[in-house]
């Protein structure tokens, strides 16, 4: 099949960006987008152009270093699928497609469709973690896990740290990321001691690298390609607010909460 | 060169905790004066950074990905061993030593061996700790399971995620110390040198892969996590990312390399489907225990759709050359064995380049016999997998399966103190050749990696450290200027060709020669072609290149370009090592050593790691040996007939 691409090219961040136009042909539908995009780049090294720049690492979508919009959508317009494992057989013969980058003000422009997402790393530095020394740790059978609890703290789990849920929120809010690496902490025994502290912490560093608030739209979870629930939003809102209450004196400037 | 493996004397049973013993430690308070380098932030990386952090050195830690979290390491589905008996099925660390020692073909050092069963136990718990949601009974307690045919069921497990779960459980130790501040992180960067001062690993250069920058870091010891080597076949399991830089570069500077040809092939990957593809997936080996593989019997029915192949004119050679493993024989006897029936032309799929090569892994009995919704219980996440990758319905059509390059034994040579032959370069994980030998058992590489990271180097880095006076460098060293300077040299040659061939499609040509001769099967006559070959493909490459761009900016062509040399340059070694180990061992596979299809492995001449000396590109190399002995589990011939 043919292909019209319309994709993001930015040289770097100081440099203006636009949309470029080019024609892709000899699209098997058995490729996956990023080789269909492999194809384009190779077509374009040899006639002396630059190939467009796109993050991505394992392709087997868990290690989430891909991810851009394909016509609007994060990931594209497969339910549930990275881009990297998105196949062409989801389009037909002629389909025009806009590519861009995950935008948002704490994802910066590095290149063409590549963004810095360390505020997500940041954020976990925060709090996203049980403070346990390498040896310290108990026997593991010691503390019994409720099986409906451990996979709750699975669900959680399950996040890429792609960034989807950012560029899908009208707001570019990170709180279905950070609520997912909290929940998947805060409802386990092991993350127990430290749940408001790491509630308050996250949140606030969040809100610190400039991320947008929560208006209940939803679009995170409709991108995430993990499945991560709206629930786990609620649950760190609840853990925010407890936490703050807890606290004495009262955190002020926290008002990252949903 | 004499390579003196430090492993130490006497009981096995008792050796390291005798030897953490003897060896020197660091005072809590001088530990901030030593400072540290971690290359790799997988599972061995990570976990090493984020200890050393802890415990007080100054750690800084790159790797090239955006975030520590996407190092390969996250991609391992299936489990981590560990000898916990916590089933009450009779393992133990002795048994998990012993089959490990098997599992991996007679070819690894038994001390280390033992070491990393005794060390499993402690995994766990520490990941349990660090909030990792293994598979837990409805009781609470950890879920256990039997894995890659281990007669014990002691594999750990987070649904198809373990490598992800225990990843993040590291990260996330790893993060808690960067914003303590103990670690500092350097993301999108890249090593590319390893620096030495009188005779010592002191540091490293590394072009920051954003702006281009060309950076020296010094320290008092680096450690070299950085994976394995699989991608020089272009094709593998492995990320697109994965690369062999760090570790042939500090080959380059001293460091021997051991057993590359040790590599390992994965049974079950879903077929290349056209010359585009990019990588192979994986699909857990799981599948075996239910699946049926089988290939038409007459190469004329191979075209046709495989409900219309009736059941006397297909061939289950699995169950028909092994009756009592069948399906599930070991990874390397399966993989050889789909490759044979595709070389008689009985392989099924779409052709690429001329030859079909896929057989088909069938669910249709285990439909009948347990029904769609039990098959879907245990295989439904599997199942959704393929059908993404290949739009085929696994419950009506059957699975292709091909083998497909998944893990290297072989690696940076190093002592019981994970230390290489370059005095204070340390080397963990996948990128090491120590544990595994000739063949690596399944759900034994994250353990390996972490065994490395949280529990041995913590120990034998501080003996080194204490042998040593911290600081008294900087960046203006003559040492670091030249390897800067040789950095940039590089970059300006590879921008500087302005040929007409890309990265990609020399990459390929390496990888399907690899395949082709140095992969599940191996021959003299072949490798001798390969070892011609290489040196031709290297100097078109370096002629006839196109890399476009500066080195000033975020340039992925130039990043691969770096890696891609580095293969065409480790490539040959591959083949050098394959050639002179004339012997079948593990996933090594050599077609003249062979009883009707089995390895034959030869104890008397290659009961020895074979450490190759580098002497300058396309020049011999010097093999060394460090023989290995077998005091505790004796060689035997390992057989699934």
């Amino acid at each position: 099949m043919k292909l019209t691409l319309n994709v993001w090219r930015q040289k770097d961040r100081r440099s203006p960006g636009s949309f470029v136009k080019y024609a892709v042909n000899d699209v098997s539908e058995h490729m996956s987008f990023l080789e269909m995009l492999d194809v384009l780049n190779e077509k374009l090294q040899t006639e002396g152009q630059d190939p467009v720049a796109f993050e991505h690492d394992c392709r087997e979508g868990i290690c989430g270093s891909c991810g851009f919009m394909v016509d609007g959508r994060p990931h594209g317009p497969m339910p549930r699928t990275t881009v990297c494992q998105l196949h062409m057989r989801s389009f037909k013969d002629g389909d025009e497609l806009v590519l861009e980058p995950f935008r948002a003000a704490a994802f910066p422009i590095i290149r063409d469709l590549v963004v810095d997402r360390g505020s997500l790393d940041r954020i976990v530095g925060a709090g996203g973690f049980v403070s346990v020394n390498t040896g310290s740790a108990p026997e593991a059978n010691s503390t019994p896990v409720p099986k409906s609890v451990a996979d709750k703290s699975f669900d959680n789990a399950a996040c890429i740290q792609c960034g989807a849920c950012v560029a899908a929120c009208p707001n570019a809010a990170a709180m279905l990321f950070t609520s997912a690496k909290m929940q998947h902490l805060n409802v386990l025994p092991q993350g127990e001691p430290e749940k408001y502290e790491r509630a308050t912490n996250m949140v606030l560093q969040m809100d610190k690298e400039g991320f947008g608030h929560c208006t209940w739209h939803g679009e995170c979870a409709e991108a995430c390609p993990k499945g991560i629930p709206l629930s786990s939003i609620a649950a760190m809102n609840m853990d925010f607010n407890v936490g703050n209450l807890l606290r004495t004196p009262p955190t002020s400037g926290g008002d990252g909460g949903g | 060169m004499e390579l003196n493996s430090r492993v130490p004397e006497g009981p096995i049973e008792t050796a390291w905790s005798r030897h953490k013993f003897n060896m020197k430690l660091v005072n809590p308070a001088n530990r901030r004066k030593y400072s540290v380098i971690v290359v790799g932030s997988g599972l061995a990386g990570a976990a090493a950074a984020a200890t050393l952090g802890e415990q007080g050195y100054n750690v800084a830690c790159f790797c090239f990905q955006d975030s520590p979290r996407r190092a390969h390491s996250i991609a391992a589905q299936g489990g981590i061993n560990a000898a916990k008996n916590y089933q009450n099925d009779g393992d133990s660390v002795y048994r998990l030593f012993y089959d490990t020692v098997k599992g991996g073909d007679f070819r690894a050092r038994e001390q280390n061996v033992y070491r990393l069963a005794e060390l499993s136990v402690n995994i766990i718990d520490q990941a349990v700790a660090q909030g990792v949601p293994f598979a837990r009974e409805y009781g609470g307690l950890l879920a256990n399971r039997s894995f890659g045919g281990a007669q014990v069921s002691r594999t750990f497990y987070a649904r198809g995620q373990t490598g992800q779960q225990l990843l993040l459980g590291a990260y996330q130790a790893l993060e808690r110390q960067i914003s303590a501040g103990k670690v500092k992180m350097f993301a999108r960067h890249e090593m590319l040198e390893l620096v030495e001062v009188d005779g010592r690993a002191r540091g490293i250069v590394a072009r920051c892969l954003d702006t281009g920058e060309v950076k020296s870091f010094v320290a008092d010891a680096v450690c070299l996590a950085t994976g394995g080597y699989s991608n020089v076949f272009f094709l593998s399991t492995n990320a697109k990312g994965c690369n062999v830089t760090s570790t042939w570069r500090a080959h380059k500077k001293g460091a021997l390399f051991a057993n590359p040809c040790f590599t390992q092939i994965h049974p079950t990957c879903i077929p290349q489907s056209g010359d585009y593809q990019s990588k192979l997936t994986l699909m857990s080996e799981s599948l075996r225990n239910d699946g049926r593989v089988w290939v038409p019997k007459d190469p004329a029915d191979c075209g046709k759709n495989p409900k219309d192949i009736p059941e006397e004119s297909r061939d289950y050679y699995l169950e028909r050359k092994y009756p009592s493993f069948g399906n599930l024989s070991p990874r390397d006897i399966a993989s050889r064995a789909a490759k044979q029936v595709c070389d008689e032309g009985r392989g099924v799929g779409p052709a690429v380049g001329g030859v079909r090569r896929g057989v088909y892994l069938d669910f249709a009995d285990a439909v009948k016999r347990l029904g769609k919704g039990s098959v879907s219980e245990k295989y439904g996440n599997l199942f959704e997998m393929y059908d993404r990758i290949t739009g085929e319905d696994p419950y009506d059509v059957p699975m292709r399966m091909y083998p497909a390059p998944h893990y290297t034994m072989g690696g940076l040579w190093v002592d019981y103190h994970l230390m290489s032959t370059v005095p204070g370069c340390f080397v963990l994980g996948e990128a090491n050749f120590s544990d595994h030998g000739a063949n690596r058992l399944g759900a034994s590489a994250l353990m390996q990696g972490l065994a490395d990271g949280y529990f041995v180097i913590p120990f034998t880095l501080a003996d080194y450290l204490a042998g040593v006076k911290p600081g008294g460098l900087d960046a203006t060293h003559a040492a670091f200027k030249d390897a800067e300077g040789a950095v940039n040299a590089r970059t300006q040659q590879f921008l500087g060709i302005k040929g007409k061939r890309t990265v990609d499609s020399f990459h390929r040509e390496l990888g399907y020669l690899m395949w082709d001769k140095c992969g599940m099967g191996r021959n003299r006559a072949g490798l001798e072609e390969a070892i011609q070959r290489i040196p031709a493909i290297r100097e078109e490459f370096w002629k006839n290149l196109t890399v476009g761009g500066t080195g000033l900016e975020l340039n992925q062509s130039l990043e691969k370009a770096g890696r891609v040399a580095d293969f065409l340059e480790f490539g040959e070694l591959m083949c050098i090592d394959a050639l002179a180990r004339e012997e079948s061992c593990g996933g090594h596979f050599r077609e003249e050593y062979q009883d009707d299809g089995e390895a034959k492995r030869n104890d008397a001449e290659f009961q020895y790691a074979a450490a190759w000396g580098f002497n300058g590109v396309g020049v011999a190399p010097t093999l060394n040996k460090e023989p290995l002995s077998f005091n505790y589990v004796k060689p035997v011939t390992r057989s699934y007939k």
